[in-house]
This record gives structure tokens, sequence and C-alpha cells, in this order.
């Protein structure tokens, strides 16, 4: 049985983050013909001679890491919280990094892009990597915690 | 021109992620744990970004180019094989792991956040790992091509 924790759920700003999400992902597709997967755009920046095309690459990701810095400027910048400790965050990053770059995409590329194309190998990777992340958080807060 | 509307773009998702919540790994972890305190909350972020690239993909499929005239660079792979499984089941599981997956890990770095930047260095570290042992791969397949 599901227990939903009402207090935290945000449907109202988490639908419209996810439109500014959607609008993001449209604008790049239709101004500039590109797929909005971050890790796609970021694995690019590796291999700039396979690419050959780093200039919108790293303006993109420019662009993502200056948002909190904007929205600083003109709001109080929401609080996140961070409970992995640091071998985790290591683990975890290298993991987010190789399986993304293997499998051709993250939430972004196959689970927004991908799901909108009506991509059946998104949906694929998409329920793959949903899984595993329920199943991780299981393990580690159920099983193991 | 790319590059500024590539810098813009890029601001408007890091926004969304910022506004949806997706920014907070704790927040993330709480969607992950279905056996806990559920929070549904990244559900609704999915379909928020769908409801507007769902519209924006059939309008990009039915055209060569884009509305700025640059050629349409859409995926062509179809095949779901081992690569595409095994990379997503590696992904889920680091995703699961912290709570960050890689826009978040950017909007995390600019945040200031250290364990955005140790995440960041660890994803890209990752990467680079991918891309060397695809190297490596490709140069021992060249190998044996030259062999037959």
């Amino acid at each position: 049985m599901i227990t939903i924790d009402w207090l935290h759920f945000t449907p109202a700003s988490s639908f419209a983050g996810g439109l500014l999400i959607g609008f993001a992902v449209a604008l790049l597709i239709l101004l500039e013909g590109r797929i909005a997967g971050i890790s796609g755009i970021v694995g690019g920046l590796l291999q700039p001679r396979r690419t050959g095309d780093v200039g919108w690459r790293l303006a993109f990701v420019l662009g993502l890491v200056a948002a909190p810095l904007a929205w600083g400027m003109l709001a109080l910048l929401p609080q996140g919280r961070i409970d992995a400790t640091w071998t985790t965050l290591v683990v975890a990053g290298l993991l987010v990094g190789f399986g993304s770059r293997l499998g051709s995409g993250c939430t972004s590329g196959h689970g927004v892009c991908g799901l909108s194309r009506l991509s059946p190998r998104s949906l694929a990777a998409t329920v793959v990597f949903m899984a595993a992340g329920f199943a991780t958080v299981f393990v580690a807060r159920h099983l193991l915690a | 021109m790319s590059i500024l509307i590539s810098l813009l773009i890029g601001l408007v998702f890091g926004c969304g992620l910022i506004v949806s919540g997706m920014s907070n790994p704790a927040k993330v972890l709480a969607f992950l744990d279905l056996a806990g305190d559920w929070d549904p909350s990244l559900a609704l972020v999915m379909a928020g970004a769908i409801a507007v690239g769902l519209p924006a993909f059939s309008v990009a499929r039915r055209r060569q180019n884009s509305l700025r005239g640059k050629p349409l660079q859409m995926p062509t792979a179809r095949q779901i094989d081992r690569r595409l499984l095994a990379g997503s089941a590696l992904f889920g599981i680091g995703w699961g792991l912290a709570g960050i997956c890689p826009g978040p890990a950017l909007v995390l770095l600019g945040s200031g956040a250290v364990q955005g930047a140790v995440f960041v260095l660890a994803m890209l570290a990752g990467m680079a790992v991918f891309t060397a042992f695809e190297r490596l791969s490709q140069a021992r397949e060249g190998r044996s091509d030259r062999g037959q």
C-alpha cells in the first residue's frame, strides 16, 4: 500500500516547472534542431573532435549553471537538501555519467524528449531507469537502513 | 546567435528544474521512495514537460529544418539493445543513490553546493570512462575487422 506524503506534495509548482522544461525542450528542437538531452549535450563536450560543435553545448550548460544565480538575484532560491555522503555522491556521479552515456540518455533525453517523440526505445530506457531508481531507494532505505 | 539562444534555453530549462523541485535531491528521493512517505510531485514534472514536448515534436517530425533553417537532428537509433538497457539500469541506480541526474547536477553546481561540484566531477569522470571504453572497443573491432 502506498502512503502519499500530502504535506510535501507540490502539484502546482512541479507541473509549472515541468511546463517550463517542456518549453525549453520545444525551443531547442524547433529553433536549433537539437534534442535537449543533458547527458548527450555534456557528453558531446568531452568528445569535441567527434561532435565539432562545442559552442552551443557549452552555452546551454552555462545557462543551466547560471539558472540558480539568475534566480537568486530576483528571488529567494528554494533550498534543496543533499543527504548523500561524499562516497555515495562520487559513486552515484560515476554511475550517472557512465550509465547515461552507455544508455544514450537520461531523464531529459529519454524521459522528456524521447517520450514526447513517442519513441519506444526511450520508453524502454525510461521504464528501466525508473525501475532501477525505485529499487535502489527501496534497498537503501528499507532493506539496508 | 545559436550561442545566445542555447544559453537562454539552458537558463529556462534550469529555472524549470528549480521551480519543479527536481533540483532538490531530497524531493527526488522522496519521489523514488514508493515504500516510504511517497511524494508524487515529480510525476507532474514529467507530465508538464511532455504536455509541451508532445506538440513540439509532432511539429518537428514533419519538418526537415528548424524554424531557423537548421537541420533537425532527430535520434535515428531504434533498437532496444543490451547497451540501452544496461546503461539505463546503471544510470537509474546512480540516480536512486543520490537523487541527482545530470540537469539538476549542473543547477546544484551553480547554486554553490560543494556536493553538486563533487557530483558533477564524478559524472564527468564517468562519461570520460565511457568515452575511453568506447574507443577501446572500437579499436578492438577495427583489429578484428582487419583480421577477417
